[in-house]
């Protein structure tokens, strides 16, 4: 056994257990919810999988990227709706696809700076609902009509209205700062990397192939049923879909084209789901009784060019978070790496398996290499699962202590990039059997 | 290359008995290699940061061609430059001034036409491939190819600038471009000779495809991006030659209608009247090559290929010829010269730049500094003051997004390197200070003397005025070394020029910095001696003295501006005193003509004095020869400014007043003080003298600037109007004793 990470004067901090909702294609069954009603399903799945009693949680941080309007902090509503005492405080973290990381490690600075013992993390995405605003101009004229005292005044405004004002703004997976689309500097990235349309198709269907092992083996048990009101039971992910390479060759490329190599296929799909995570100290923990599943060590958050380096997150986090750990890429067990895109992941591999790279761009003296495929995402990943953007943190974490627990590894690696250029990773022990 | 290759290709060039290795081992600027039936040429000329169409190219790209065509495995080609920045920047413009003849410049062109004639007619598909500049000639190659793909890059751009060397697209640009982007599109491409991005150009049919520029990966971005364009290129060519890929685009109803519009001789007939008059009204006919590039244009379509490709390269030797194509091409090589810093490279970069007085010229400066990455301090005594130029930083940057060359966050980014502020806070980490306050000599002392307590021992001390002598502002200092003008002209951002005034104090290397600062703000740059209105103002004022003479002699403002636009310059002499202030003008006419005496008498000071009395400033106080402000495109000339010209009424000799005779007593002025300035040494020479003039003043771009115009107009002439002019008016039209010299021998010449 190798030695433990543990730190003299820091505090133990541990995942009891984590849960998450099925994740299902935006669009399909949850469709008719709100972001609150998925955040309520995997809070109170893991009441129910933990037998927490709801007044020993001292605090809630949830995460969530495209906010509901309503719901803007989805936590507290969420909390209050899954019966956690109304005296739990709870606050909503936004990072983009790293935001449940943002949670949890939220939680992990509570417990270390003493402040808490027991803290619930998790995040929600829906995409089935999202915001679409009024035109800027109309919005405007909306809201002078409030202020507007005379029934001339409010005329003269209603009939200031022409048929611009009504075009609706759209939300876009794309980056404000360079308005580029996620998909698009995807595409690029590959490019940039030399990876190829094969290797992408490969990827893709090696995760849904993996993925579908591990559903059927019933190795996925951080999912949870949930009963979604006015339909069924919903108790498996639904975007799952292995296929053939010859039918993912027939796809055309999504964003770059006609050229391009990145296809609906080799792609995360729009995803509604939600999970959480319960994060104790370790002397709470066992206090209560409870047999935590894994340590949860350092973490690191990376930034980079939003533009020419968006998803390249775990290139930059991995070797950070590793040195941190006195670790190497050797020491790690288990890699669940957020699989943006078939291409993202090809190309953040190829940057950590390159010297010139690492002197080039990242200041270091040599690469961090690549983790062996048979130790990386072997359950399936975001492109297979769904990738519902604030919940695949928690599913990453909780997926490497499942994982440790499985194949009897000692060390996990957890990393994702995310929108705005930023990256993430965190080192997670097994917890001794 | 090894010597033996050297010598091998001395004796080789051009000869076509070469074995297959040899020709390639001796080839320099262009090589191929076949990749899955697709040959991929390669154009990288060794001896230039730009890629041209020089003989040396041409001949090689002509055998591999031949080769590619003969060689039955090559199913389709790519053609792609090997410079990151630069596709084929245009046909070697020393080439063609080699040429003694309009014949022998005739024959370059029908060579070209042939090649490109051959590429058009190509058995095998050509993909043009192209990254960065792809201008001219370059363009001209690239459309007479089958298909053609361009990078997003910023620095890719497309278009026919020959029309800015009085020349036209003379290898078949004429005769394809109204083909291939439509009839309006091409006049616009080529009578502008404006760049055209690469979005643009794909909207327009220019370009076919369009690939992205690509980060950073295994190799650097600008490697991976030219790798990378080939890899899709060498995909579209098979694509192409296995006809998955088609040509044609599929036409949309506005494009069926433009077409058959066009497809009615009437219709074209009226376009062509239309371009013609415009070119004329703003031409004034004085530029030959918009009208040649129209009759090119109309013959192709008018008369067929034959006539046209005749035409093109008949016209395009004719202008080779013209002293207006020499004129503009002697410019272009100035302006290459003054890009460049001759001065060393100063022993520290300016990173910090602080500007004094928010003002007009102020904030342009500050502007043009953050634009390239200079965290700049701009500082101003009110807050009134500092808003309004700060606003004027940012509608300028703002405006550029509006224009799609910046994007909002990038302004932003530029916008976070500026710090308003009233006080000296961190005055002692700036490199440079500019200061742009009042024109008055006391305050620019009080000026120097505050910023030298605050900034540190290294910190250049840059003055930006107009008139003032610089060594009259360096008394002040305690480091004359270290102080240097630095005359921007208004508006900074859009006017190009920057005359940098240099005293016998100050030292080499803060001349060497501020010539570096210029450069980096995208600054043409002159470097002048001191004296009073240095070079560029001291040619101005008299020429001014003698607009207000012709007011004064009755000549109204209107009639001033349409002859001195008739001759060339781009804004006439009544609007440009209105846009430079009256007040300006005054305070210059007033300071000038003390240090200068009756040569820069003329017209009375006093008119001025009493425009500026009664508000009329110009522009900037909506009133000056003319009243600003209304909407209305026809501009009012300001009966007040007329009533107090009438009160200066002076008699008009009528042996010097007709419409030529105020022209040449315009410009004679203006060029005489120009060589007088060289003559006593402001001016070091006439290559900076011509740029200055034309780029600060706007002497006619046509005539080359004052140095080229005496050449091309010959010196005796001039001298003799000068003569006839003195005769009626004094010492103001002496001749200065250089310009003598060259009258009395007409082998010395300016320019070479």
């Amino acid at each position: 056994i190798k030695k433990t990470l543990a730190k003299p004067g820091v505090k133990n901090i541990v995942l009891v257990d984590g849960v998450r909702t099925p994740f299902l294609q935006s669009g399909t069954i949850y469709a008719d919810l709100m972001p609150h009603d998925l955040a309520r399903a995997a809070l109170q799945g893991l009441l129910n999988r933990t037998g927490l009693p709801k007044d020993a949680v001292d605090y809630i941080v949830y995460g969530t990227v495209i906010q509901e309007v309503k719901t803007s902090n989805v936590a507290r509503e969420a909390a209050l709706g899954a019966g956690f005492s109304d005296k739990t405080p709870a606050h909503t973290v936004t990072m983009a696809c790293i935001s449940s990381n943002q949670a949890m490690t939220t939680a992990v600075g509570l417990i270390a700076a003493g402040q808490c013992d027991a803290v619930v993390a998790g995040g929600v995405e829906f995409m089935s609902d999202v915001p679409i605003r009024h035109s800027r101009r109309m919005r405007k004229t909306m809201l002078s009509l409030n202020k507007a005292k005379t029934l001339g005044a409010r005329l003269s405004l209603l009939g200031s209205i022409r048929l611009a004002h009504l075009a609706p703004e759209l939300p876009a997976v794309a980056e404000f700062s360079t308005a580029e689309t996620m998909g698009h500097s995807a595409d690029r990235l590959a490019a940039a990397f030399g990876v190829s349309r094969l290797e992408q198709d490969e990827f893709a269907l090696r995760s849904h192939t993996l993925a579908k092992k591990a559903q059927d083996s019933g190795l996925l048990s951080d999912v949870i049923s949930f009963k979604v009101p006015g339909k069924d039971i919903v108790s498996k992910d639904n975007g799952i879909r292995p296929s053939t390479m010859e039918q993912m060759a027939k796809l055309k490329p999504a964003f770059i084209k006609p050229h391009g190599t990145v296809t609906a296929a080799n792609s995360s799909f729009l995803t509604d789901g939600a999970s959480a995570v319960l994060i104790m100290s370790e002397e709470k923990a066992l206090a209560m009784g409870y047999k935590p599943k894994a340590y949860l060590r350092d973490f690191v958050y990376v930034s980079q060019d939003p533009k020419d380096q968006l998803l390249l997150g775990p290139t930059y986090a991995t070797p950070k978070v590793l040195e941190k750990s006195g670790l190497t890429l050797n020491d790690i067990d288990v890699f669940e790496f957020h699989e943006a895109f078939a291409g993202q992941i090809m190309a953040n591999l190829k940057a950590m398996e390159s010297d010139w790279f690492a002197q080039t761009y990242m200041g270091r003296k040599t690469k961090v290499g690549a983790p062996p495929m048979e130790k990386f995402n072997s359950w399936g990943g975001s492109l297979s699962l769904g990738h519902p953007f604030a919940a695949t943190g928690c599913r990453l974490v909780t997926t490497v202590a499942h994982r440790l627990q499985k194949e009897g590894g000692q060390y996990g690696l957890v990393a994702a990039c995310a929108a705005g250029g930023q990256g993430h990773a965190m080192v997670i022990e097994a917890y001794p059997q | 290359m090894s010597p033996m290759t050297t010598g091998f290709w001395v004796k080789g060039h051009g000869q076509r008995s070469l074995s297959v290795s040899s020709a390639v081992l001796a080839r320099t600027h262009v090589s191929y290699e076949v990749k899955d039936n697709v040959a991929v040429v390669r154009i990288n000329d060794p001896t230039s940061k730009v890629n041209t169409l020089s003989r040396h190219m041409q001949a090689e790209m002509v055998e591999v061609m031949n080769e590619i065509w003969g060689n039955a495995a090559v199913k389709s080609a790519v053609l792609i430059s090997r410079k990151p920045g630069c596709f084929i920047a245009g046909a070697d413009i020393n080439m063609i001034q080699a040429c003694k003849t309009a014949e022998e410049v005739t024959s370059l062109s029908q060579e070209g036409q042939k090649i490109f004639d051959q590429v058009e007619k190509s058995p095998i598909p050509i993909v043009a491939a192209i990254n960065g500049s792809c201008l001219g000639g370059g363009l001209e190659f690239a459309i007479a190819c089958q298909y053609r793909i361009a990078t997003k890059s910023k620095k890719t751009i497309l278009g026919t600038p020959e029309v800015m060397l009085g020349l036209l697209p003379g290898a078949g640009g004429t005769q394809r471009l109204p083909k291939m982007v439509g009839l309006p599109a091409a006049f616009d491409m080529m009578l502008t000779g404006k760049n055209i991005r690469p979005d643009k150009a794909k909207k327009m049919g220019l370009v076919h495809q369009l690939v992205d520029p690509l980060g950073p990966g295994l190799k650097s971005p600008e490697e991976r991006t030219i790798e990378y364009l080939e890899e899709v290129a060498v995909d579209f060519a098979k694509g192409l030659a296995g006809r998955k890929v088609t040509v044609e685009k599929k036409k949309g109803l506005v494009q069926k209608i433009q077409d058959f519009v066009m497809g009615l001789p009437p219709v074209r007939k009226q376009i062509y009247k239309t371009v013609h008059s415009k070119v004329m009204k703003q031409s004034k006919g004085l530029y030959p090559a918009p009208l040649k590039i129209i009759e090119c244009i109309q013959t192709g379509i008018e008369k067929g290929n034959a006539a046209g490709y005749l035409t093109e390269s008949q016209n395009f030797g004719k202008l080779a010829m013209t002293s207006e194509s020499r004129a503009l091409i002697g410019l272009y090589h100035g302006q290459v010269t003054c890009k460049k810093n001759h001065f060393g490279k100063p022993e520290r970069d300016v990173k910090k730049l602080a500007v004094l007085g928010a003002g007009l010229m102020g904030a342009g400066i500050a502007q043009v500094t953050i634009d390239k990455g200079v965290a700049t301090i701009l500082k101003d005594t009110t807050e009134e003051g500092l808003a309004r130029g700060h606003q004027q930083v940012y509608k300028g940057l703002n405006d550029k997004t509006k224009k799609k060359s910046l994007t909002t966050f990038e302004r932003d980014g530029i916008m976070s390197l500026l710090s308003g502020q009233l006080d000296y806070r961190d005055f002692e980490n700036a490199d440079m200070v500019i200061e742009a306050v009042f024109e008055d000599l006391s305050i620019k002392h009080k000026v120097v003397k505050e910023v030298e307590a605050v900034i540190p021992p290294h910190c250049i001390f840059a003055t930006n005025t107009s008139a003032l002598p610089i060594k009259d502002i360096a008394a002040a200092s305690k480091r004359p070394e270290k102080v240097i003008g630095m005359h921007y002209f208004s508006p900074v951002d859009k006017m190009q020029l920057l005359e940098i005034i240099t005293t016998n104090k100050t030292s080499k290397d803060t001349t060497a910095s501020a010539v570096a600062v210029g450069l980096k703000q995208g600054k043409v740059i002159i470097v002048v001696g001191d004296g009073p209105g240095f070079y560029t103002t001291r040619c101005l004022a008299p020429m001014l003295a003698e607009a207000v003479r012709a007011l004064q002699e009755g000549v109204g403002p209107k009639k001033l501006d349409s002859l001195t636009t008739g001759f060339g310059f781009p804004v006439g002499a009544a609007t440009l005193a209105d846009e430079v202030g009256i007040d300006v003008a005054a305070h210059v006419a007033e300071d000038l003509g003390k240090a200068f005496g009756t040569r820069f008498g003329g017209g009375n000071v006093e008119v001025l004095k009493m425009m500026v009395q009664k508000g009329f400033k110009g522009r900037k106080s909506g009133k000056g020869c003319y009243v600003y402000g209304a909407k209305s495109k026809e501009k009012k000339v300001n009966s007040g400014a007329e009533d107090i010209l009438k009160s200066f009424k002076l008699t008009a000799p009528p042996a010097v007043s007709a419409d030529e005779d105020i022209q040449y007593r315009l410009v004679s002025r203006f060029v005489n003080e120009a060589v007088l300035c060289l003559q006593e040494g402001i001016l070091p020479d006439p290559v900076q003298g011509d740029i200055g003039a034309v780029f600060g003043l706007g002497f006619p771009p046509c005539l080359g600037g004052p140095f080229r115009f005496v050449d091309s107009h010959g010196a005796d002439k001039l001298v003799q109007k000068m003569k006839r002019f003195e005769e009626a008016y004094g010492n103001q039209f002496t001749p200065c004793q250089l310009l003598l010299d060259h009258a009395k021998d007409s082998s010395k010449r300016f320019h070479k």
